[in-house]
């Protein structure tokens, strides 16, 4: 089996307070970190922060947020899920990325997107028409960069670069950079072009039906001369002892977060039922430990990942509550999808074996 | 050609004869809609043609795996390909197509427009008889009709039905050309769905974010309701 990699992601909500009452933004930066030391405690393999322009989210400024954690730290991966390549500049996010991974000792990643809310496009003073060349200008940019310096590149929306290096350096292969999809099939052959990754982003239905996107990918690595590469998900979940409990933790939380996006997007807000559905059957991991394992372990297994990322604990949850839920995922959920994972490679090694006889 | 018989018997004239249906369908846009719909258009039987922004070869792989079946166009040769033409690209984006593309076409609108996705359109934004009429407005000589704009594409896939399947979803069709609407119905029941005569072009309001309908997997008769309001 390859080696695989059981992720969390946040984007740093504004959580409540045992009363209900809003945690002060610093306050909910300074609780992350602490998230993020015991995930490395409990042997998760990496912690991974968004990037919003927008209140109630904190995740603004995520490499100064890993670079807080990686002093605290010696293990665990620090990366970002997702950063919103499209609006930043490549030479600058090289730096805050390689710099981490400095101080880090190594251990930088990132997720790179698109991203599914475009608040960072007018606030940095991008044109949203501008949305697939950006990215894809920005993406080539990024990648010569972290591969191979120095670096000649000129482009329509920065500066042209000539001979240029640009410090930190980094050893070969460090940074491993993936690409965010959220669904879009260009996207997918994208990251299979550049050689790099993939993440998908499932948010809501079965996560079964994006085999074809795994299928796609794998065909157009083949088509673009590239080796096989891992593929991860990026999923919503909350865990606690028992099921019901996780249910009734989640959902009045859950609930409010959708309501409010509802009625930004124009959807119509979930029914318990949705939600119970997503739960169910859908890309809502939330359960007992042992509930959440099988779910997630389905999900590997029927994509053939090699990386699992947790965005735990959907809305306001209040941190004691996010910090319990870290401790089940790493000490309970990782080993048993592991255990899962071994088990269901075996059976599927099984007929053959029994051909042998 | 390919042509089938429609279930549906009725027809303009006010003939017996049952309409025949040109089971050809044109689809703007390779995202995640159009392979959607490429791939529930295929299941129903028909002959499909889908195109991206660029040249055929730029989708022709995304096509091969996740609508095997379909043929990757330029949008040139899917407006040539139907007479109806599903629009399914970016909402800000429609207007880089040219106004008479789809000459006497049936074009369905299955956009929306989403501010925090789409950026501010002041256009859009204002729309006071829905974006459609602004779509409309655009390609002037085309038979615009509203619809498929109302689920998400994950809901479009997993809740596809046979028509008197208990549990079929309802998805409504607005427009002014009335023979056209009644086209994209036949359309819609096809794909599986029970198709609603939402009215008049202006009537799409209430499809589109904001209005009841949208995201929600309503039956036919809720549908119904939710349109008479």
């Amino acid at each position: 089996m390859p080696s695989l990699e059981f992720g969390l992601d946040t984007f740093l909500p504004v959580t409540v307070d045992q009363d209900g009452l809003p945690v002060s933004g610093d306050q909910v930066i300074r609780n992350t970190v602490e998230e993020a030391v015991l995930a490395e405690a409990v042997g998760i393999d990496s912690f991974n922060i968004g990037e919003h322009y927008r209140t109630e989210f904190m995740d603004s400024a995520g490499h100064v947020i890993l670079a807080a954690i990686a002093s605290r730290t010696e293990r665990i991966r620090l990366g970002t899920a997702v950063t919103v390549l499209s609006t930043q500049d490549p030479v600058r996010l090289y730096t805050d990325y390689a710099t981490l991974d400095a101080v880090s000792n190594g251990r930088g990643q990132l997720i790179v997107g698109r991203g599914s809310l475009t608040d960072s496009f007018p606030l940095f003073g991008f044109d949203l028409a501008d949305y697939e060349e950006l990215f894809e200008e920005k993406l080539d940019l990024l990648v010569r960069l972290l591969r191979e310096q120095p670096v000649t590149w000129s482009g329509n929306f920065r500066s042209a670069l000539s001979n240029q290096f640009v410090s930190p350096p980094i050893p070969k292969g460090h940074i491993p950079t993936w690409v965010g999809v959220g669904g879009s099939p260009q996207s997918v052959v994208r990251a299979a072009r550049f050689g790099l990754p993939l993440m998908l982003a499932i948010i809501a239905g079965r996560p079964e039906r994006f085999a074809p996107y795994v299928e796609l990918y794998k065909r157009a690595l083949e088509q673009h001369g590239q080796t096989e590469l891992p593929i991860g998900v990026h999923s919503l979940g909350f865990v606690a002892e028992t099921d019901d409990e996780a249910l009734k933790i989640q959902w009045p939380y859950y609930k409010e977060q959708f309501e409010w996006a509802a009625r930004e997007r124009g959807w119509r807000p979930p029914t318990y039922e949705q939600f119970l559905a997503e739960v169910d059957h859908g890309s809502m991991y939330v359960g007992s430990p042992e509930t959440v394992a099988h779910r997630i372990a389905a999900t590997m297994h029927a994509l053939s990942l090699s990386r699992f990322d947790l965005l735990y604990a959907v809305g306001r949850v209040p941190h004691d509550q996010r910090m319990a839920t870290i401790g089940l995922y790493g000490r309970e959920v990782i080993p048993r999808v592991r255990e899962l994972l071994a088990a269901a490679d075996e059976a599927d090694r099984a007929p053959a074996a029994g051909v042998r006889t | 050609m390919t042509v089938a018989a429609s279930a549906l018997t009725e027809n303009p004239a006010g003939a017996t004869r049952p309409e025949v249906d040109d089971l050809r369908l044109g689809i703007v846009g390779a995202g995640k809609l159009g392979t959607t719909l490429a791939r529930a258009a295929l299941a129903a039987g028909y002959d499909v043609a889908i195109s991206g922004s660029g040249p055929a070869d730029d989708i022709a792989l995304t096509i091969e795996v996740l609508a095997a079946g379909a043929r990757a166009a330029t949008t040139d040769e899917v407006a040539r390909h139907a007479d109806i033409i599903v629009l399914a690209v970016p909402t800000h984006r429609f207007r880089e197509l040219p106004r008479d593309l789809f000459a006497g076409k049936i074009l369905v609108d299955a956009m929306n427009y989403w501010e925090p996705v789409d950026g501010d359109d002041p256009e859009l934004t204002a729309a006071p008889d829905g974006t459609s009429v602004i779509v409309r407005d655009h390609f002037p000589s085309a038979r615009l009709v509203k619809s498929l704009n109302q689920l998400g594409y994950h809901e479009l896939e997993e809740n596809r039905h046979p028509r008197g399947a208990p549990d079929r979803i309802a998805i409504g069709a607005a427009g002014d050309d009335r023979l056209a609407v009644r086209k994209v119905m036949r359309l819609l029941d096809r794909l599986g769905f029970d198709p609603i005569d939402a009215g008049p072009l202006t009537n799409g309001t209430v499809l589109e974010p904001d209005g009841s309908p949208i995201a929600t997997t309503y039956t036919a008769d809720q549908l119904t309701k939710l349109l008479s309001r």
